[in-house]
C-alpha cells in the first residue's frame, strides 16, 4: 500500500523544458520555408483551379505576370491590369519587359524562359490572348497558367 | 566576499526563452507564403511574319475536335451544345484513340499500344484517323467574353485526356505521370516511351471579336 502511495505523489505536471525545443523547431521551419514577398501585388489574385498541375524544375527560368483587377480602383479603375515587377504595364510594354527578363538569364537559356501567368478568375480571354499574343511576339512561348490543384472527389 | 560572488553565479532565466521563440514563430507564420510555382503548361505557336501568309495546311475535319466557348461559358462540343464540361475527357480520349484510318507508322503504333487502350479504338471513320503527328487535333476557340476559369478548365480537360493515355501506355495512373521527372533517367525514359508518337496537339484559336 504505502509503494502505491509513493507513486500517486510523484508530480504530475508534464516537463515544459522540451516546449523552447519544439517551437525552435517550427520556427526554423517557417524560416526556411518562408520567401519574403519582394513586391507589393497591386492587383486582385484569386488563382483558378486545375487538376493537371506540372511543377517546373528550374525556378531561375520563371518569370511572373499578375493579371486582374486593381485593387486600388479609385487610382487605376476597374478593368485588368498588367503587374509586371513592381509596376502595372501595358501590353505594349510586355515585349521590353521580357527582353529585360531574359538579359537577366545567361545565353543558354534565355529561350527557356518560361512565363507565369497568374491571373485572376475573374478576368475574361480578352486582355489573356492579348498577352499572349505580346509574348509570342517577343519569342518567350513557354507559358505556365498558375493554378492551384483542384481537389478531385 | 569572493564565496559569495560565487555562489550568485549569473544565471540567464530561460524561462521567457518559449515566449521569444513564440513571437518569431509568429512572425514567420503571418508572413511566409509557401511559394506556388505550379500550373498548366502551354507552348505558344510561334509568331507570324506578316510578309509571309500563313501556310494552307489542309486538314480533314474529321481530324479537328472542335471545342468553341462562347461569352456565357457555353460549349459546342463537335457541334454539339453542352452547358458543362461533364464527360469531355472521355471524349477526347475517344476522339484521340480513334484509328480511323491508320497508315502503316499508325498501325505499328496502334499494335504497340497496351490492350486497355487498344480497346478504346472506335475505328469510326467519321472520327479522327490516328494520333500521330497529322492526325488528331484538338481545337479549342474562346470568345474575347469568355471567362479565364472556363478556358482553363476546359484546357486542363484536355490535358488531362492525353495525360491518361501517356500514363496507360506505361502502366501509371495521368497523376503519377505528370510527377515524373526528367532529371532522373529512368523517369525520363517512362515520360518518353508514353508521349512517344502521340504529340500533345491541342490549337488554341484567336479569340472571336464580338460580345465583349
Amino acid at each position: 500500500m504505502a509503494k502505491f502511495k509513493k507513486k500517486n505523489k510523484a508530480s504530475t505536471t508534464i516537463s515544459v523544458a522540451s516546449l523552447p525545443d519544439i517551437v525552435f523547431m517550427l520556427l526554423f521551419f517557417f524560416m526556411v520555408t518562408t520567401v519574403m514577398r519582394e513586391q507589393d501585388i497591386l492587383v486582385e489574385q484569386r488563382l483558378p483551379q486545375a487538376s493537371q498541375l506540372q511543377k517546373l524544375q528550374k525556378k531561375t527560368l520563371i518569370s511572373f505576370l499578375y493579371i486582374g483587377e486593381p485593387r486600388n480602383t479609385g487610382l487605376y479603375g476597374t478593368e485588368p491590369r498588367i503587374q509586371a515587377n513592381d509596376v502595372l504595364i501595358n501590353p505594349s510594354d510586355i515585349v521590353l519587359w521580357v527582353n529585360q527578363e531574359k538579359d537577366a538569364l545567361s545565353e543558354a537559356e534565355r529561350d527557356m524562359i518560361t512565363i507565369s501567368l497568374k491571373v485572376d478568375r475573374e478576368v475574361k480571354m480578352g486582355p489573356i490572348s492579348d498577352v499572349q499574343y505580346e509574348l509570342r511576339e517577343a519569342d518567350a512561348r513557354r507559358i505556365l497558367y498558375a493554378s492551384t490543384q483542384l481537389l478531385e472527389n | 566576499m569572493a564565496s559569495r560572488m560565487k555562489k550568485e553565479a549569473p544565471e540567464i532565466p530561460a524561462g521567457s526563452m518559449a515566449d521569444i521563440a513564440f513571437l518569431l514563430l509568429i512572425f514567420f507564420l503571418v508572413t511566409t507564403t509557401i511559394a506556388s510555382d505550379k500550373g498548366i503548361l502551354n507552348i505558344l505557336p510561334p509568331k507570324q511574319d506578316p510578309n509571309v501568309p500563313p501556310p494552307d495546311i489542309q486538314v480533314n475535319e474529321r481530324n479537328i475536335f472542335n471545342i468553341l466557348v462562347n461569352a456565357n461559358d457555353q460549349l459546342l462540343v463537335e457541334g454539339e451544345f453542352r452547358d458543362n464540361t461533364e464527360g469531355l475527357t472521355e471524349d477526347i480520349k475517344a476522339f484521340i484513340l480513334n484509328f480511323g484510318a491508320p497508315n502503316e507508322a499508325a498501325l505499328g503504333l496502334y499494335n504497340s499500344l497496351p490492350a486497355s487502350l487498344k480497346a478504346q479504338a472506335g475505328r469510326d471513320p467519321e472520327s479522327s484517323d490516328h494520333p500521330m503527328s497529322g492526325g488528331a487535333v484538338v481545337s479549342i476557340k474562346t470568345n474575347r467574353g469568355t471567362s479565364y476559369e472556363m478556358y482553363l478548365e476546359v484546357f486542363d480537360l484536355v490535358k488531362k485526356a492525353y495525360f491518361e493515355i501517356y500514363g496507360e501506355r506505361v502502366g501509371l495512373t495521368a497523376n503519377e505521370y505528370r510527377a515524373l521527372t526528367a532529371e532522373n533517367p529512368g523517369e525520363a525514359e517512362l515520360i518518353d516511351r508514353g508521349k512517344a508518337d502521340i504529340p500533345m496537339a491541342i490549337s488554341i484559336a484567336e479569340p472571336d471579336k464580338t460580345g465583349e
